[in-house]
Parts: C-alpha cells; structure tokens; sequence
C-alpha cells in the first residue's frame, strides 16, 4: 500500500509547475513534501486521487497507475483515500456532522446510528465536540479545516493526504493534530502524505521528507538525513534563511 | 456534460432526494416571482385588447386574446425569462462557488460522482418544475384578465369564458408545457455547464452567473421562435 510519485510532469497551459518530481510514500509511512509556496505541492496531491491527470510521468498507488484507472476502479481508489484540503473545502450547503459523515453514508456497514457515533468520535479527534449541527460558515479557519480532517478520517481510509493540515492553527491544536496524524498511522497504518510549512510539525509526523523545487525533486530522504544535508536549498528552506541560496547564486 | 448526466441518471440514489430539494428550491420558491409577473400582464393584455378593439371587434375577445396569448407565448416565455435570471443565476454562482473553493473536487475524491450529486437533480427539478410554473402563471395571467375585464371594461363573466373558450384548442396547453420543459431544461444545463466552467474567485464566480443568465435568456428567445416555427 505505497503511493510512487514517478517523474511527475505537468503544465497549466504554457506555465510549467512540474518538471519531473518523484517521491515515494512507503507502506504504513508518512510523506511529508515540502517546497516553496507555488512550488507545485497540492498540484502533486491531487494527482494522487486523479483531480488532475499528468502530462508525462505517473503516480502508482498500490501499484496502480491512477490515470489509467477507469472511473469505476478510481472510485473505489478513492474510496480507500481521504483527503484533506488545503482550504478545506467542506460542503456549505451541509451541516458540519452532515460533511464527516457524507463519505460514511455510502458505507453499507455504517447505520445511521452508527454513523452517527462515528461522526461525534471523528469531531472529538480533532476538538470540536458539539460543532456538529454548526453550518460550516459559522467555524473560524482553523475549526473549518479541523472539520476537513475529521471528514478525511471518517471512514478509516488506507491512504491518508493532508494539504498543509496546521496551518493556520495555533501551537496547541498543531500538537493535537500532528499526533492524530501519528495515530492514524500507528493504529490502522495508514499510508500518508502530508504537505507542510512547519518544520516542527514536519519532524514530528515525517519518517521520509521529500523536498519539490523548480518542479523536480531536490531532496529525499529520511529526517536524519534532511536534518545532516548540506544541500543548500533544503537548508535555506528549513532553518529559513534565504541568504544560503544566493550565496550559492 | 448533459451526455454524462444521462449516463449520471443510473445512480438513483445519490440524486433522488437531492432532486426533490432542488424541485423546491427551483420551483416552489419560483412561484411568488411567477405569478406576480403572470398577473400583471393579465392586467395589461384585458386593458390593451379593449382599447385596441375600440367597438370594432366584439368586447368578448378580449376573452380570446387574453387567454390565447398567455398560453402561447408571455406566460411560458415571462416565466422562463424570470426563472432564467432567478435559477439559472441560483445554479451558477452556487456550482461556481463549489468550484472555486474545491468543493466539487472533494466531492470526487469521496467518491460522489459530481454530474449524479449536483447535475442531474437540478435539470431533472427544472424539466419537472418549470411546466408546472407556468401552468400557474397561465392561470394567474387568465384569471387577472378576467377580474380586469368584469371590474374596469364592463364585462360579464359569460362573455369573457365566451371568448376564452371560443378558439381553444388542447394543443395550446401541450404547447405551452413543450417550451416551459424546454426551457426548465436549457435553464438549469446552462447553470450547471457555466458554474462547472468556473475559474479564479469571486470575480470568476460573478462571470459564469452573467454569462449563464444572459446565455440562457436568449437561449430561451430562440428555442421560443423555433417552437413557433416547428409546431404551429
Ligand atoms: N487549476 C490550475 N490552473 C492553472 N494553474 C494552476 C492550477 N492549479 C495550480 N496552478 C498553478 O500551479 C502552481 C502550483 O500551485 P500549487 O497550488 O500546487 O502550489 P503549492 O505548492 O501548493 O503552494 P502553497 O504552499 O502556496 O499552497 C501555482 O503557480 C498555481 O498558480
Ligand atoms: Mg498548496
């Protein structure tokens, strides 16, 4: 159960964002990809559930190459997959508790009582207990996109992709959701691939970081060893100090 | 995209009880803005018919042109026009928020095929809705006429059913509800198609609902003439 980003290329009309990036999200591991804003991150994430299609290069999830998927084989890939989004996109037109448990109704497993219970379980995960009957524009930010995990994680999916999940949030509610992000992983191995600016949050879920620049792979590799590079990019980017790239020039 | 809908119609379930809240949605909170239009042109079509028959042409067809042209032409075309501005313009900017704010693709990575969840009830509630508007709107329209011509033009009850019924054919009903179908279907596949085809933000969102609007009005006006031509 691996996700194989394999030389991932893709233009949007004559603006070329991914120029040949590969990465590997291993078995029960978690990805992290870092890049600078624009980089090309969440374009490579939606690669993984087919929301976009790659101009050249392939993504392999459990061996399968998404884009030749027909629709019915990519709904039940996606089915296995849960995503949050980096905005969180949840449904306006539904409460909260409707948005976590819209992927569960189509579980035939899951009664509605049932469904219910794993609705109030997935909003206690991430805080939000009694936000339920909320309309979505009625959460701040950083409640919305907490509301967003808690619908990814709803239905123990097999694959895991967080779009920057702590941004925005404060030093507590990182905490919080790194460690769901681990536990997700411990206790169903979840294969997962998390985006992310913040370093420590990227330390504290990672155990392989793989680094997008000028669209290609510029690092991978595991914390140690990001931790050791002397890549001057990857360094620049994690201790934040741009001066390192233009001393290389 | 409508061919996609069609192939979208097997999965009964996810649009099922969606269509039945877009029929509201589209339909019965349409029927205020319907009526009010559909009334006040029954007013104006008693008035104007009088004063242009002037003693020439029997007071009872005002009865007939009331009726004939409500039925034929302003009340599926009034309606359609006032749906057009009022759904269309519903169904793009709310399809063109879903989009630009990633909505719609996570409803595709959890496994709701977008055409079933979003498209097809409302093109299914404006093909079912739209006629019904209308026939309400006729009779509204008919009914005004008939309070302006027994209040302000002296008429009796009897001479205006004299005309209504004089030249009334049953296929003016049918052909009043073959164009508000048509237009509750072109309606909403234009909402849907430009909300869908949405880019960029606010601005973008403003653009496909212009666009929708504007494109479904003259949609309807040329579908309006081609039924003229084909079926009288
Ligand atoms: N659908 C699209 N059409 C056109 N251009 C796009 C589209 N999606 C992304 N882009 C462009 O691709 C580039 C990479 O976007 P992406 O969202 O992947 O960045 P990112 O690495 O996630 O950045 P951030 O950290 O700010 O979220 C951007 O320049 C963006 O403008
Ligand atoms: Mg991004």
């Amino acid at each position: 159960m691996s996700i194989e980003i394999r030389d991932l290329h893709k233009a949007f009309g004559s603006k070329e964002v991914l120029r040949g990036f590969s990465a590997t999200a291993r078995d029960g591991e978690t990805l992290v990809i870092l890049g600078g804003s624009g980089s090309g991150k969440s374009v490579t994430l939606k690669h993984v559930v087919g929301l976009l299609d790659p101009d050249r290069g392939e993504v392999l999830v459990d061996g399968d190459r998404v884009d030749s998927l027909g629709q019915a084989e990519l709904y039940a890939l996606r089915r296995k997959v849960g995503y949050v989004f980096q905005f969180a996109a949840l449904f306006d037109s539904l409460t909260v508790a409707e948005n976590v448990g819209m992927g569960l109704q189509r579980m035939k497993e899951y009664t509605p009582a049932d469904r219910e219970r794993r609705v109030e379980e997935c909003l206690d995960l991430v805080d939000l207990e009694g936000f339920g009957s909320r309309m979505p524009a009625e959460l701040s930010g950083g409640q919305r996109k907490r509301a967003g995990i808690a619908r990814a994680i709803a239905t123990e999916p097999d694959y895991l992709l967080y779009d920057e999940p702590t941004t925005g949030l404060d030093p507590l509610t990182r905490a919080v959701i790194d460690r769901l992000i681990n536990r997700m992983k411990e206790e169903l191995r979840v294969t997962g691939i998390v985006i992310t600016h913040d370093m420590e949050s990227a330390f504290r879920v990672a155990d392989r970081f793989a680094m997008i620049h000028e669209g290609r792979q510029q690092f991978e590799g595991s914390p140690e060893e990001i931790r050791e590079t002397r890549d001057p990019v990857v360094r620049a980017f994690i201790e934040g100090r741009p001066e390192l790239i233009e001393e290389v020039g | 995209m409508i061919w996609r809908a069609g192939a979208a119609l097997k999965e009964v379930d996810v649009w099922l009880g969606l269509t039945l809240r877009q029929m509201t949605k589209i339909g019965v909170d349409s029927v205020p803005i319907a009526l009010f239009i559909a009334m006040f042109t029954g007013i104006v079509l008693a008035l104007q018919a009088s004063y242009t028959f002037t003693g020439a042409i029997p007071l009872y067809f005002v009865g007939v042109l009331v009726g004939k042209t409500m039925m034929l032409e302003l009340g599926p075309v009034l309606t359609g026009l006032a749906l057009a501005g009022r759904v269309g313009a519903n169904i793009s900017a709310e399809l063109g928020t879903m989009k630009v704010t990633e909505q719609i693709d996570a409803l595709e990575t959890m496994a709701y095929p977008p055409v079933a969840y979003l498209v097809v009830p409302r093109i299914l509630a404006g093909i079912i809705m739209f006629p019904i508007v209308t026939a309400l709107a006729i009779g509204m329209g008919i009914g005004a006429g008939w309070l302006t011509a027994l209040q302000l033009l002296d008429m009796s009850t009897y001479e205006f059913m004299h005309g209504l019924t004089l030249f009334f054919l049953p296929f003016d009903v049918f052909f009043a509800m073959i164009k508000a179908t048509s237009f509750g279907f072109m309606v909403t596949s234009i909402g849907c198609f430009y909300g869908f085809q949405t880019r960029g933000g606010a601005e973008g969102v403003g653009r496909s609902t212009t666009q929708a609007v504007v494109i479904s009005s003259m949609v309807i006006l040329v579908l309006d003439a081609f039924w003229a031509v084909t079926l009288l």
